[in-house]
């Protein structure tokens, strides 16, 4: 394991921030810290980092014991948030700047920054204090800082935050080959669902003081831990619905519209409990009234978004649901509908807890559902 | 851009005129008083028509105060001298110890760090006179009462406590984050204070070298009462002009216009460290 973490814990004059985080990534992986603002991702990386100390716990990085060691000494490249460039510096000096702490030769400095700015496209202002860079600039040479001495270990605090949507794009795009050049093992810190799915071999979700689920995107799109990680994941957001199963027929169903929604039979434990159905908007469609099983419903309004349409409709007790579908596929736009639910991506929550509820056996067929 | 109205121009170019009037004439009156004899200055009423006489200056150069009662011996140039030599050593060594004094308060938050930058500070508070009449005692007592080397100490009663209180603030101006940036790409300690925090504070320390030193210039009490003729500044000097056929006001101003010289010139000098902003646009509000 490159980087392991156990049982760190933080806390400032405001209150605990970190609290009992274990970690480990392996060699050459990409693990995302995806978590609201406030969640302690930045000063998980910064413990990393060694500019501040936890106040308990280890940190141990290519198996060595940090306790003590300098942030100088760490061999971690990282680029933060607000960039961090070296004002006074062009950016050149930025880039530059852990190759002559590593007291390469002059020779060497100007062709491994020459290298770096090519890569990333800034070869061209290298002459710029950081003040004359635009946005994106700032944020590659923040970039190509981080990269130039080819650190073994890359901490990337949220590097896209500050950047226009269309370099954000762009470089969501360019950052997994770029990462995957490097060889190198990541964390990377986001609060956008999207960059952690797209750049992540597995995300770690922080909230509230400490790790709440990690695993690979997939899996936390699919099996989220809680109601609140169901939330954090997914535009728009998911439908949790207050249901108590039943059982009909032999089989476990959930009550919609005073129609049966199937669930699958792995619920059988939680029949007659109060629990939470998470249904995913693109899980839900619009069917003909004529179909088995069809929920009526009432069409309140229609959000035609680019690539999808999102649909509020009402059930026959007033309960408000999404539905996405791609644009362009038929679907209507007001008045008296049916929907149906694919019964498998269905995510069944304890309500008192928030808690995923496991299925008794996983029956969830990935294929079918990606 | 321009939604100024003329009349509003005009309006405002008089309150400006007003206000370099208000605060400049006591400097401007005091430069034409240096090139003037007692008996122009004193005429009544007073004019600005006069021939112009540059006496007063070489009394003060020659050190040779000619006056009814007879001449004089003054020591201006040497007092001159002092000033600049008290002031320059007391802002060095105050810079010396106050910026990386400023940079521990402004970083490594210790134990009591607060209580002790406090102290510091609250040396500004106390009335001169009321720190001087012990001092006076443990100076003669440890032999330091009339040297340099005891004047600069109390001199640091002064300087310290500026310079660690503006530097400290620009120091906490420059985010972490740049620091931190510059130990993570694998410098330490010394060099990232050498390399980032003290150019990024630049335009602090200058402001507060030249505060310190306009304060230090323009001491009177501490030199008049721990320093004899030979090692006082002008402000102190200065009251040699008081003489006993009456008050040499052409000696004065002129012996001013030497004083104010030296801070004025730095002043201008520096003024571009003064505005400079301090974070240069590096990082994102």
């Amino acid at each position: 394991m490159t980087i392991e973490l156990k049982n760190l814990r933080k806390s400032f004059k405001s209150g605990t921030v970190i609290d009992d985080v274990s970690l480990t990534v392996a060699k050459g992986e990409t693990l995302v810290l995806f978590g609201p603002s406030g969640a302690g991702k930045t000063v998980l990386l910064r413990l990393i980092a060694g500019v501040i100390d936890p106040e308990a716990g280890h940190i141990r990085l290519h198996g060595r014991d940090m306790a003590g060691v300098e942030p100088e000494d760490r061999g971690i490249g990282m680029a933060f948030q607000n960039f961090a460039l070296f004002p006074h510096m062009d950016a050149f000096a930025n880039i530059a700047a852990p190759l002559t702490a590593r007291g390469r030769s002059a020779d060497a400095i100007r062709q491994t920054v020459s290298k770096v700015a090519q890569l990333l496209k800034i070869d061209h202002v290298l002459h710029h204090k950081p003040k004359e860079l635009s946005n994106g600039q700032k944020q590659r040479t923040a970039l190509a800082r981080a990269l130039s001495a080819e650190p073994s270990i890359l901490l990337l605090d949220d590097p896209l935050r500050n950047v226009d949507a269309k370099l954000r794009f762009e470089m969501r795009l360019e950052l997994p080959r770029l990462l995957k050049s490097q060889n190198a093992t990541v964390i990377y810190v986001t609060q956008d669902y999207k960059e952690a799915m797209a750049l992540g071999h597995r995300i770690a979700v922080m909230n509230g003081h400490g790790i709440q689920q990690i695993g690979t995107p997939e899996e936390i799109y699919l099996s989220p831990a809680n109601t609140d990680i169901a939330r954090l994941f997914g535009d728009p957001v998911i439908n949790l619905l207050d249901v108590r199963p039943e059982s009909r027929d032999g089989r476990v169903v959930a009550l919609l519209s005073d129609q049966p929604v199937p669930l699958l039979d792995d619920y059988a434990a939680q029949v007659g409990q109060d629990c939470i159905l998470g249904l995913r908007p693109e899980a839900i469609r619009f069917v003909g009234a004529d179909t088995p099983g069809a929920i009526p419903v009432e069409v309140e309004a229609e959000t035609p978004l680019n690539e999808k349409t999102v649909s509020l409709v009402l059930t026959l007790r007033g309960r408000e649901i999404m539905v996405s579908r791609p644009a362009g596929s038929p679907g209507p736009a007001s008045g008296r509908a049916h929907i149906a639910v694919d019964a498998t991506s269905a995510i069944l929550f304890d309500r008192a807890s928030g808690q995923r509820i496991a299925p008794a056996r996983n029956t969830i067929r990935k294929e079918e559902v990606a | 851009m321009d939604t100024v109205s003329p009349i509003e121009r005009i309006l405002r170019g008089i309150a400006l005129t007003l206000i370099c009037l208000f605060f400049m004439f006591p400097i401007v009156w005091i430069f034409l008083m240096s090139f003037q004899t007692n008996e122009t200055i004193l005429r009544v009423p007073p004019s600005v028509v006069f021939s112009p006489t540059l006496e007063n200056y070489t009394a003060l150069i020659t050190g040779r105060l000619e006056t009814q009662a007879g001449t004089l011996d003054i020591n201006f140039m040497g007092n001159l001298w002092n000033s600049l030599f008290l002031s320059t050593t007391s802002v060095a060594v105050g810079l010396l110890l106050g910026v990386p004094a400023a940079y521990a308060f402004a970083r490594l938050k210790f134990r009591g760090s607060e209580d002790i930058a406090f102290t510091l500070l609250s040396f500004r508070f106390a009335p001169p006179l009321l720190v001087l009449l012990p001092l006076t005692i443990y100076f003669q007592q440890l032999g330091l009462a009339n040297t340099y080397g005891g004047l600069i100490w109390v001199y640091q009663l002064i300087v310290l406590p500026l310079i660690l209180w503006i530097v400290r603030g620009y120091f906490e101006d420059i985010p972490a984050d740049i620091e931190y940036a510059y130990r993570i790409a694998g410098h330490d300690f010394w060099s990232t204070f050498r390399r980032i925090a003290l150019p990024l504070a630049g335009p602090g320390i200058a402001a507060a070298g030249l505060l310190s030193f306009i304060f230090a210039w323009n001491n009177f009490v501490f030199a008049l009462v721990l320093a004899s003729a030979d090692k006082q500044p002008v402000t102190v000097g200065a009251l040699a002009f008081v003489t006993a056929s009456g008050i040499q006001y052409g000696q004065v101003a002129a012996g001013i216009v030497l004083s104010i010289a030296p801070t004025f010139a730095l002043a201008l000098y520096a003024q571009r460290y003064l505005v400079e902003g301090l974070s240069l646009g590096a990082v994102k509000g």
